[in-house]
C-alpha cells in the first residue's frame, strides 16, 4: 500500500513538474470543449441564395420575399438566366436557386397548381437535405397564404380538411445543439486525455530507461501498474468534474439525473479506457507509436460513437460493431442521465457492458504486461 | 555464494549474442567483465538481472536461480544499467526515496552503506537528476543500487563517458563497497580499469577468452614489446606494419606497441629499418605488457 502510495505521488510530481504537459491536459481540453460545442452544430444557417425570377409579378416578388424573411437565407442575387446561375453554383458563390417560370402568378390563379424548378448544391449531402426542408416549408406557408387570397366567398362550402402535425420535442424541447453537443463532447475530451496519457505514460518509463530498473527491483506487477494508471484515473474525473461545471454555466445545459449515477458510471468507464491505455503501451516501445496507435483508436471510436452520425443509421455491420465501442456507452449515458434524467435501471445495460469491458481490458493488459523482455 | 553462470548462451534470431558462457563469481569479489563494445556484456547483465532469458544454460545469484528464483534475486541484487535510467524530473532526494521505497526500506536503515557517496552528492540533494553532471549522476545511480543493501552488485559501464577523475573516485568507491562484503560484477570497456579488478574475464563477440587475475594475465603473455615512437605516428606505423618481421602493431598512446615474430630480435636492426623509411627522433623501448596487449593478442 505505502508503495503504491509512492508511486502516485510520485507520477503526479512528474505531472505537474512537466511544463509543456500541464496546459494541454487542463487548458487545452476545456478549449475544446467551449469551441467545439459552439461549432460543432447541424442547424443550416446562412445559405445563400438566388433566384430567376422568369415571371416579374407580384406573386413571385411575395414568394422571394419570404425567404428574405427567413433567418437561414441570405438572399443574394436575381439571376437573368438560368446557365448563368449554374455557373454561379459551380463556383461555389449559391447554394440554392429557385427558377420561378413564366407565367407563375396567371398559372397559379387559373389552374390554382405550378412547378417551381428548386436547385440545392448537395455536395454535403446532409446540409443539402436540411436545405430542402426549410425551402419546402417556405413554399408550403407561401401557398397557404395564396389560397387564403384567392379563396371567394363560394369556395367556403367546400374547404378541404387540412391535417397538420405539431411535433413536441422531448427532452430537448427548443431542439437545442449546445444541449445536445455538449454532453457528448465531454465524453471525448474524458477518453482523449485519458486514453493518449496512460498510453503514453508507462511506454515513456521504457524510453527514458527507468521502466528497466524498476523491473530488477522487488515490486510486484499489480502495485506498479496501479500506482501507474491511478493519477490518470483522479485526472479523467477531474476533467468530467470541470468540464460539469463549463456546461453548466456557459452552455446552461439541464442535468436533470442524478450526478453521482453519472461519477459512479463514469468511474467504471476510465478504467476502460485506462486498461487500453496499458494494453497499447505493452506493444510499443516509443511514445510516438503509442500516440499514433491510440489517435487511431480514438478517431474510430468516436466517428462511430453516435457522437456525430446516429447509429441507427449506420449500415448492420458497423452497428454490430458500435457494440464493442466503450464511447458509445458513455456517449448514451450521458445524454440520457442529463438530458433526460435517467435512473440507475434505465442505465444498467449500459452499465454493465461497461463493466464487463472493463474487467476484459484489464485482464488482458495486466496478462501482457511483462517484466522480463 | 556469489554468482555461478554455467554455458549460458543466447542469440537474438540470427545473431549469437553469447555462446557458452560459463564462469564463477566469488563472494565479495570484485569480478570484471572486459571486452569491446558488441562483445555481449549487457545482454550476459540482462539475463542475471532476470530481465531477460537465456536461451540454454544455468546461472545462479548467491544460490538463486535466475529462472525459478528471480523474485528472491530481485531482493538481493543492485543494478545499475549503462544508460543513466533515473528519473530526470525528480530530486536527487526524490530518486533515492523513490527506490528505497519500493525496496520496502527507508534511506536512514541503510544509510551507513551510501553515507560516503551520498554526502558527495548531498549538497545538490533539491537538484532534478536531469541536471546533475554525468560523474554525479553515476554516483546518485549507485546510491540508488545499494539503497536497499544488496548482496550483489551489477555495474554495466558504470564509468563510460565519465571524466577520468570521478572515474577513478567510482573505483576507489567499488573497493570500499566490496569491504562490506558486497559481490560486484563490474563491465567495462576500459582495459586500465581491469587491473582494479580482483579477477576479470575477457570476453569477445559472445565467448570467454580468458579468465584469470589481471596479474596472471599479463604474466602470461609470452612477447617482448617495445615502445617505438618515431616523428611521424601515421608513417610509423605504416612502416612497422609493413617490416617483414613483424608480429603484432597496436597504436598505445603516444607511443606504438611493437612486438617481433623472431626471439632473437635487435632493436637496432629496427632502428635501422624505419630510418631508411625517412623516420627521424626514432627511440625503441622495452616495456611491460598490460592488460590491453593480452587481450589484442588472445583477440587476434
Amino acid at each position: 500500500m505505502k508503495i503504491i502510495f509512492y508511486i502516485i505521488q510520485k507520477e503526479f510530481k512528474q505531472i505537474f513538474r512537466n511544463k509543456g504537459m500541464l496546459p494541454i491536459i487542463f487548458v487545452l481540453p476545456l478549449l475544446q470543449l467551449v469551441i467545439l460545442s459552439n461549432a460543432a452544430t447541424f442547424e443550416v444557417k446562412n445559405i445563400k441564395f438566388a433566384y430567376i425570377d422568369n415571371d416579374q409579378s407580384t406573386s413571385s416578388r411575395a414568394l422571394i420575399e419570404k425567404f428574405e424573411a427567413s433567418t437561414y437565407f441570405n438572399v443574394q442575387t436575381s439571376f437573368p438566366s438560368e446557365v448563368l446561375a449554374s455557373s454561379a453554383m459551380l463556383k461555389g458563390e449559391v447554394d440554392v436557386v429557385i427558377d420561378i417560370p413564366l407565367y407563375f402568378e396567371r398559372d397559379l390563379q387559373k389552374d390554382k397548381k405550378v412547378n417551381l424548378g428548386i436547385t440545392i448544391n448537395a455536395i454535403d449531402g446532409a446540409a443539402a437535405g436540411v436545405e430542402n426542408v426549410y425551402i419546402t416549408q417556405i413554399i408550403r406557408s407561401f401557398s397557404k397564404q395564396i389560397k387564403m387570397d384567392l379563396k371567394q366567398k363560394s369556395d367556403s362550402q367546400i374547404q378541404p380538411v387540412n391535417i397538420e402535425t405539431i411535433p413536441l420535442f422531448w427532452y430537448n424541447e427548443t431542439l437545442n445543439y449546445k444541449t445536445f453537443m455538449v454532453p457528448g463532447i465531454l465524453v471525448l475530451l474524458v477518453t482523449m486525455i485519458t486514453l493518449f496519457l496512460s498510453g503514453m505514460n508507462i511506454v515513456r518509463e521504457k524510453e527514458i530507461g527507468t521502466l528497466e530498473q524498476i523491473n530488477v527491483t522487488p515490486i510486484k506487477k499489480s502495485q506498479f501498474i496501479i500506482g501507474k494508471l491511478f493519477p490518470f484515473w483522479i485526472i479523467g474525473m477531474g476533467l468530467l468534474t470541470i468540464g460539469l461545471i463549463l456546461a453548466r454555466l456557459i452552455f446552461n445545459v439541464p442535468m436533470l439525473g442524478n450526478l453521482v449515477l453519472m461519477y459512479a458510471y463514469t468511474s467504471v468507464y476510465i478504467l476502460v479506457i485506462l486498461g487500453m491505455g496499458l494494453f497499447i503501451s505493452n506493444f510499443t516501445d516509443t511514445q510516438q507509436q503509442a500516440m499514433f496507435i491510440a489517435w487511431f483508436f480514438t478517431v474510430i471510436f468516436i466517428l462511430m460513437s453516435g457522437l456525430f452520425t446516429p447509429i441507427e443509421s449506420m449500415p448492420e455491420w458497423a452497428q454490430i460493431l458500435t457494440e464493442f465501442n466503450p464511447i458509445k456507452y458513455f456517449v448514451e449515458v450521458m445524454r440520457m442521465v442529463m438530458l433526460k434524467g435517467s435512473g440507475f435501471i434505465d442505465i444498467l445495460p449500459q452499465f454493465i457492458k461497461t463493466l464487463i469491458y472493463a474487467v476484459i481490458m484489464n485482464i488482458l493488459a495486466v496478462w501482457r504486461y511483462r517484466k522480463t523482455t | 555464494m556469489g554468482i555461478l553462470v554455467s554455458n549460458i548462451s543466447k542469440s537474438y534470431k540470427e545473431v549469437k549474442a553469447l555462446h557458452n558462457i560459463s564462469f564463477e563469481v566469488k563472494p565479495k569479489e570484485l569480478f570484471g567483465l572486459i571486452g569491446p563494445d558488441g562483445a555481449g556484456k549487457t545482454t550476459l547483465f540482462r539475463i542475471l538481472t532476470t530481465l531477460l532469458i537465456a536461451n540454454e544454460g544455468k546461472a545462479t545469484i548467491t544460490g538463486f536461480d535466475v529462472l525459478n528464483n528471480f523474485k528472491d534475486i530481485r531482493k538481493h541484487v543492485g543494478y545499475m544499467p549503462g544508460r543513466f535510467s533515473l528519473y530526470q524530473d525528480l530530486t536527487v532526494e526524490e530518486n533515492l526515496k523513490f527506490f528505497a521505497t519500493i525496496f520496502g526500506t527507508t534511506i536512514e536503515e541503510n544509510y551507513e552503506l551510501i553515507e560516503d557517496i551520498y554526502v558527495q552528492i548531498e549538497p545538490f540533494k533539491n537538484r532534478r537528476a536531469g541536471k546533475l553532471s554525468g560523474g554525479m549522476k553515476q554516483k546518485l545511480a549507485l546510491c540508488c543500487a545499494l539503497i536497499h543493501k544488496p548482496k550483489v552488485l551489477f555495474l554495466d559501464e558504470p564509468t563510460t563517458g565519465v571524466d577520468p577523475v570521478s572515474r577513478k573516485e567510482f573505483w576507489d568507491m567499488l573497493k570500499r563497497l566490496q569491504q562490506k562484503n558486497i559481490t560486484i560484477l563490474v563491465s567495462t570497456p576500459y582495459m586500465d580499469e581491469a587491473a582494479l579488478c580482483d579477477r576479470i574475464a575477457l570476453i569477445q563477440n559472445g565467448e570467454i577468452l580468458q579468465i584469470d587475475t589481471p596479474e596472471n594475465i599479463v604474466k602470461q603473455y609470452s612477447k617482448v614489446i617495445y615502445d617505438v615512437s618515431a616523428n611521424n605516428m601515421y608513417q610509423l606505423i605504416n612502416s612497422l606494419k609493413a617490416y617483414q618481421h613483424q608480429h603484432s602493431v597496436y597504436p598505445f598512446g603516444e607511443f606504438v606497441h611493437y612486438t617481433d615474430t623472431r626471439s632473437d630480435f635487435n632493436p637496432k636492426e629496427l632502428k635501422t629499418y624505419l630510418e631508411e623509411q625517412k623516420l627521424s627522433n626514432i627511440s625503441i623501448e622495452r616495456t611491460q605488457a598490460t592488460i590491453e596487449d593480452s587481450f589484442m593478442e588472445m583477440a587476434k
